[in-house]
């Protein structure tokens, strides 16, 4: 029987080949130089807050009350944690009570980066560019186990072991994925490191 | 709900019309040679009676001596379905033909056995990564990647 020959590259789109090899070399510089994760900053959790000058203390205090209250998180849901986080935005839980009922579009508006879900090397390139272009001050709350340390993805060849390999980590939040409770929770223990923050420090 | 096609129908045509390198056929299953894989799929589907018209899945699976290709064919006109295997020996450089130019939804899902199980399609328009990116080594689902 004969086979009927179909020109494919009339009905497939394919693009330049180019394009492939230059994100596959991004992908490979991104690994080989996420080696050594990031350390955690842990002396805030025991420091007191409005230690300085009295004029300094008055407008750090001012400064973080601003800060803290007005945080507006970036869209970065790359898988099943997303969900959590929008439960958590919505009427039952209700984060706009913190302030924060907006979820940015563009890093630039944004200064609070909510990690959540499991992270691909072939996605790593895109969310440290969000990162990259967030403005500063800028916070970052990983959510759930993947993003704490990879979580069940660890040992996989196409999986981030931890959002710490690509930019600092304020909070965790643990849980598969974490209830909404938590993730406010954990946004609370951030404000704490925000009010504890000095103009110095940026 | 789809019927599992009787395999020994579908042999006999096959045996008749066509020299289609039938090795073993059973269990709704015809297992055959790779060479004449690409004939007999198009066999399957342009014959009247037959009509596999619609491509479920490809999906390899490594048995350590050989790699094993499953086409899962379904025909929506007569509703009736039919596996078809074909074995491909080594473990280096590993071709099988393409079957694009027959079902047009087999692109991705070879371009994905190509990533993930190192098998190159011969024939095929665009052989390059899908999940993977350029430049990764290895073959991820193979039993003997890390």
């Amino acid at each position: 029987m004969e086979i009927e020959p179909v020109d494919v590259s009339k009905v497939c789109i394919f693009p330049d080949q180019g394009v492939d090899r230059i994100e596959g070399e991004a992908i490979e510089a991104l690994k080989s130089s996420c080696g050594v994760p990031y350390p955690d900053k842990t002396e805030w959790l025991t420091e007191q807050a409005g230690k300085g000058s009295l004029l300094l203390t008055t407008v750090d205090a001012m400064l973080s009350w601003a800060r803290r209250a007005s945080l507006w998180p970036v869209i970065c849901f790359p898988a099943c944690c997303a969900f959590e986080f929008v439960t958590a935005e919505a009427s039952r839980f209700d984060m706009s009570r913190f302030g924060m009922e907006i979820v940015r579009a563009s890093p630039r508006q944004a200064d609070l980066l909510i990690t959540a879900g499991t992270l691909t090397w072939k996605m790593a390139p895109q969310v440290k560019r969000i990162y990259d272009q967030m403005a500063e001050p800028k916070w970052v709350i990983a959510m759930g186990s993947c993003g704490i340390s990879g979580g069940i993805f660890q040992s996989s060849y196409n999986v981030v072991p931890g959002y710490r390999c690509l930019f600092p980590v304020d909070v965790y939040v643990p849980g598969c994925p974490p209830r909404p409770e938590a993730l406010i929770y954990g946004i609370q223990m951030l404000h704490k490191k925000i009010s504890k923050g000095t103009l110095k420090q940026g | 709900m789809t019927i599992a096609l009787p395999v020994t129908e579908v042999t006999s045509k096959l045996n008749k019309e066509l020299d289609a390198g039938i090795i073993d056929a059973k269990d709704n299953t015809i297992l055959v040679k790779s060479g004449s894989l690409k004939e007999l799929i198009s066999f399957l589907k342009n014959t009247p009676g037959l009509d596999f018209d619609y491509l479920t899945d490809i999906t390899s699976v490594d048995y350590w001596d050989y790699f094993e290709l499953v086409y899962q064919l379904t025909s929506i006109k007569n509703n009736h379905k039919l596996t078809v295997k074909t074995r491909l020996a080594g473990r280096e450089n590993i071709t099988a033909s393409s079957i694009v130019s027959i079902y047009k939804g087999a692109d991705l899902q070879e371009r994905e056995i190509h990533d993930l199980m190192g098998i190159t399609f011969e024939g095929h328009p665009n052989m390059k990564p899908l999940i993977l990116w350029e430049g990764f080594k290895g073959y991820p689902l193979r039993k003997d990647y890390l």
